[in-house]
């Protein structure tokens, strides 16, 4: 090949100031202009700051020591500063929530172009076109708490493409959208990709939601290395993504259970691709010889919903007719889009809301005139980020704290403490600073902080946000604990893995109403539910009517029955 | 997200108000408010507060929304009017050289018409910034409000952080709102029945998740920034920006007239800031 990359890492080694480690070992790269990569690997494994050294994050805004080169359109990055990489590097940052920095979407477009000194009119017209492209020319004056989550994405999409840049860097763009809204931003990259022959970095450890539409390259970073530089085929097909922890396709996992053999030849790489030809017999042979489950949980009920209507304002109904019954020891997620009423839901739970009509029973009893406090002892609440939570240096006295409010005597606490740090895995923690610890131990320290209070029901709003296969794995498998050892855990999540692997029953919302409240299994193969709840179908169910097997459902579950039952041996 | 009408924060409606420039609603603004806090005069007080009153039923802003700032207001200068009569109860009189005894409150303490009036003056006085006040915060525009800083000749970075702090004050806001709640589940008392010590403590349990939460948010938007060129430049344009048009023009005319016309009172008429009806 006679191009030139526009991209070019050569024996590039990065160590951050604060580390002991470089976090980028000997990177060699060439991505030629054009080209549409996937970045994958686990939690630091050095994907971030590679796309940081790309934006020039690195070494404008985090120092470090850099050995090697970097060149990009032919310039060693050392050269350039940042705000003139800017003009060749647009980077869509995770959050898009966090970095809308206009009060309207029309602003937050501008915004390159208003630091480029780009006269009233120009801009107005430029920041028109672009709205356009993205589809978002209708909501121009709306404010970011206006706009749902993915049209933040796409305003942050053309906040960098109203700069013409010849490179795209997507860093992890399927955090915090729900299912469906994900699928779609997919979609929308690939468009622009094809549209207009830009070079596009996608940095997101969730592979098989990337390979939804076609990639030119996969390249798979672990401990700083890049250990696979492979098309998505090749990719799935060899034992790298088990070597560093990344999730394969469902549809994959499932062949493999199945005993067909995963080949290249077979196009794995795409559920869209996909042939099952020489598959179709393992897999019809291995659904019929998964049992039914028909195992209900019998246990009482101990939480009640009854008839929940709740509005904010007095106008809008937020909930409606809400009926619930959860019996002792479920586990449970609550889905459903932004917007839909979950965290409400939670809130009357705790009481921090009152309902306007209906009933909340306890094992039958009203807690209408139940406390915040009184509630928390029955109902506890892990918040989504642990920093939100945290309020001491020590993990000790962080646990404790909610013993401490209800004056416990401290000769009870310690006893009552070191249990919680035992069960959580905790325990050689004990006398750490909360600051020394990584971010799931953080969480565990919030779920820490909560358990002490010896809740009978846990409510936890997105549990593994943001976390890659094995923390996600290590998170889920601790709250199955829990949940054995005897507490009603309900999960607000958009992670529709989460809903399909760990939650028996699944309870779906839409514009406040229930609209599915049934196994995760028959929510994520039936076509309504999945629509009006921006949930997206599983691979699973695709790969069932490809091999022409009529109960997709029951395929589905016997998938995460067999798998449940690998677990558990 | 709850009501349409946000409370303490800029509502996006069309009237000849809003149209106005966020610069041009600031000078009328300090215009106003010099002439109120320049004159002792009640009847060109109570003139303005009329004016402002009726630009408030212009703009289109409800008593709702601005009913918690008003009560507030109100509070304070009942109490500073009471501590003022306590300390001083002969102010009036002193001001305007003459003595009207109405009658007798306890021991040294009488009521004066001097004190009255010099009390009531006062009252309007400060009770007449809160319409301006309120009219200025409700219906500017932050972003476009920066844009005319940045013309006035205040650098960008200075205006833009101004209009920074309103767009992140409502997600500050909602953190504060978790954060809390989840603290008063673990058992945070908050209510007044917890001590003055218990309650201060209780409040830095709130405050410093809240600031390392921002502080996560506050990396995150300056390399956003960073990464789309702000700072790069002298200068900036604004994309919120507004021309000065003949409204501007107007408004800001008829601000300075009463500007004018308030120390013309003084100077002409009253020959002193005191409007004295008794000599």
């Amino acid at each position: 090949m006679d191009r030139q990359p526009i991209i070019a890492f050569e024996d590039f080694t990065f160590q951050y100031f604060s580390q002991a480690e470089p976090t980028l070992h000997n990177i060699n790269l060439k991505i030629f202009p054009g080209e549409k990569i996937l970045i994958v690997g686990p939690s630091g494994s050095g994907k971030s700051t590679l796309g940081y050294c790309i934006n020039g994050l690195i070494p404008f805004a985090y120092k470090g020591e850099i050995g090697g080169y970097l060149t990009i359109k032919g310039f060693d990055t050392r050269k350039k500063n940042i705000f003139e990489l800017s003009k060749t590097v647009g980077t869509v940052l995770q959050d898009s929530d966090g970095q809308f920095v206009g009060l309207t979407a029309g602003e937050d477009i501008a915004f390159a172009l208003e630091n480029d000194n780009i006269p009233h009119d120009a801009m107005h017209t430029r920041v028109r076109r672009v709205a356009e492209m993205v589809g978002m020319d209708s909501f121009l004056s709306s404010s970011p708490f206006e706009l749902s989550g993915g049209q933040k994405q796409r305003t942050s999409l053309a906040g960098v493409l109203v700069d013409d840049v010849d490179i795209l860097l997507f860093d992890e763009p399927l955090a915090n959208l729900d299912p469906a809204t994900g699928k779609t931003a997919i979609e929308i990259i690939d468009d622009i990709h094809q549209q207009s022959a830009k070079t596009i970095l996608i940095i997101e450890h969730r592979l098989e939601d990337v390979l939804h539409r076609h990639v030119d390259r996969v390249i798979v970073l672990d401990d700083g290395r890049i250990v696979a530089d492979l098309d998505a085929h090749e990719l799935v097909c060899s034992q790298v993504l088990q070597a560093c922890g990344i999730r394969e396709p469902l549809y994959v996992t499932a062949l493999k259970y199945a005993k067909a053999a995963v080949t290249c030849g077979m196009q794995p790489g795409y559920i869209t691709t996909l042939k099952t030809k020489d598959a179709q017999e393992a897999l019809v042979t291995w659904h019929q010889s998964n049992p039914k489950d028909e195992g209900h949980n019998e246990n009482p009920s101990i939480i009640t919903m009854e008839d929940i209507f709740f509005s904010y304002d007095g106008v809008r109904n937020v909930l409606e007719d809400i009926d619930i019954d959860i019996r002792e020891g479920e586990l449970i997620s609550l889905v459903g889009k932004n917007g839909a009423g979950k965290s409400t839901l939670s809130k009357l739970l705790c009481g921090f809301e009152q309902v306007d009509h209906g009933r909340i029973l306890y094992r039958g009893a009203d807690i209408k005139d139940k406390t915040i406090k009184e509630r928390a002892e029955i109902i506890g609440v892990v918040l989504q980020n642990p920093n939100q939570m945290i309020s001491k240096p020590m993990i000790f006295d962080e646990i404790a704290l909610g013993l401490r409010f209800r004056a416990v005597p401290e000769n009870e606490i310690v006893p009552r403490v070191e249990k919680v740090l035992k069960i959580c895995g905790l325990a050689p923690f004990r006398e750490w600073p909360i600051s020394a610890l990584s971010y799931g131990q953080k969480k565990r320290v919030t779920i820490a902080s909560i358990l002490v209070l010896e809740p009978k029901i846990l409510i936890l709003d997105e549990p593994t946000a943001g976390q890659d296969f094995r923390h996600y794995t290590e998170i889920m498998e601790f709250l199955v604990e829990i949940n054995k050892g005897g507490v009603t855990v309900i999960l607000i999540t958009h992670d529709m893995h989460l809903m399909l692997e760990y939650t028996p029953r699944a309870i779906v919302l839409s514009e406040g109403k229930i609209v599915a409240d049934t196994a995760a299994s028959v929510v994520l193969t039936d076509a309504e539910v999945i629509q009006k709840a921006n949930l997206k179908e599983t691979s699973l169910y695709h790969l069932a009517q490809m091999v022409g097997i009529a109960d997709e459902t029951q395929f589905v579950q016997g998938f995460i029955d067999y798998e449940r039952k690998l677990k558990n041996r | 997200m709850k009501a349409k009408m946000k409370l303490f924060s800029y509502n996006t409606m069309d009237t000849p108000i809003h149209r106005l420039s966020g610069l041009t609603k600031l000078l009328c603004f300090l215009f106003l408010t010099f002439a109120v806090m320049y004159s002792y005069d009640i009847r060109v007080i109570l003139l303005v507060m009329v004016f402002s009153i009726a630009i408030l039923k212009v703009s289109k802003i409800r008593f709702s929304q601005i009913r918690l700032m008003v009560v507030y207001v109100l509070v304070f200068i009942v109490t500073n009017a009471i501590i003022s009569f306590f300390f001083s109860p002969e102010m009036g009189v002193e001001i305007y050289g003459t003595r009207h005894v109405i009658g007798d409150l306890y021991g040294r303490y009488k009521l004066t018409w001097e004190q009255i009036l010099y009390q009531t003056t006062k009252f309007f006085k400060y009770a007449s910034v809160i319409p301006l006040g309120m009219i200025f915060l409700l219906t500017t525009n932050p972003s476009e409000f920066a844009s005319s800083l940045n013309r006035a000749r205040v650098h960008y970075k200075a205006a833009f952080a101004v209009a920074l702090t309103l767009r992140y004050f409502p997600d500050i806001q909602r953190d504060y709102r978790d954060i809390s709640q989840a603290q008063q589940a673990r058992g945070m008392d908050l209510s007044r029945k917890a001590e003055l010590s218990d309650r201060f403590k209780n409040a830095l349990l709130i405050i410093i998740p809240l600031i390392f939460s921002s502080l996560d948010r506050i990396e995150l938007i300056s390399n956003a920034m960073d990464l789309r060129g702000f700072g790069k430049e002298k200068t900036r344009t604004w994309y919120a920006s507004e021309k000065i048009t003949n409204r501007d023009k107007t408004a800001l005319a008829i601000s300075a007239l009463i500007f004018l016309g308030t120390i013309c009172v003084s100077i002409f008429i009253n020959k002193s800031r005191f409007y004295n009806p008794f000599v």
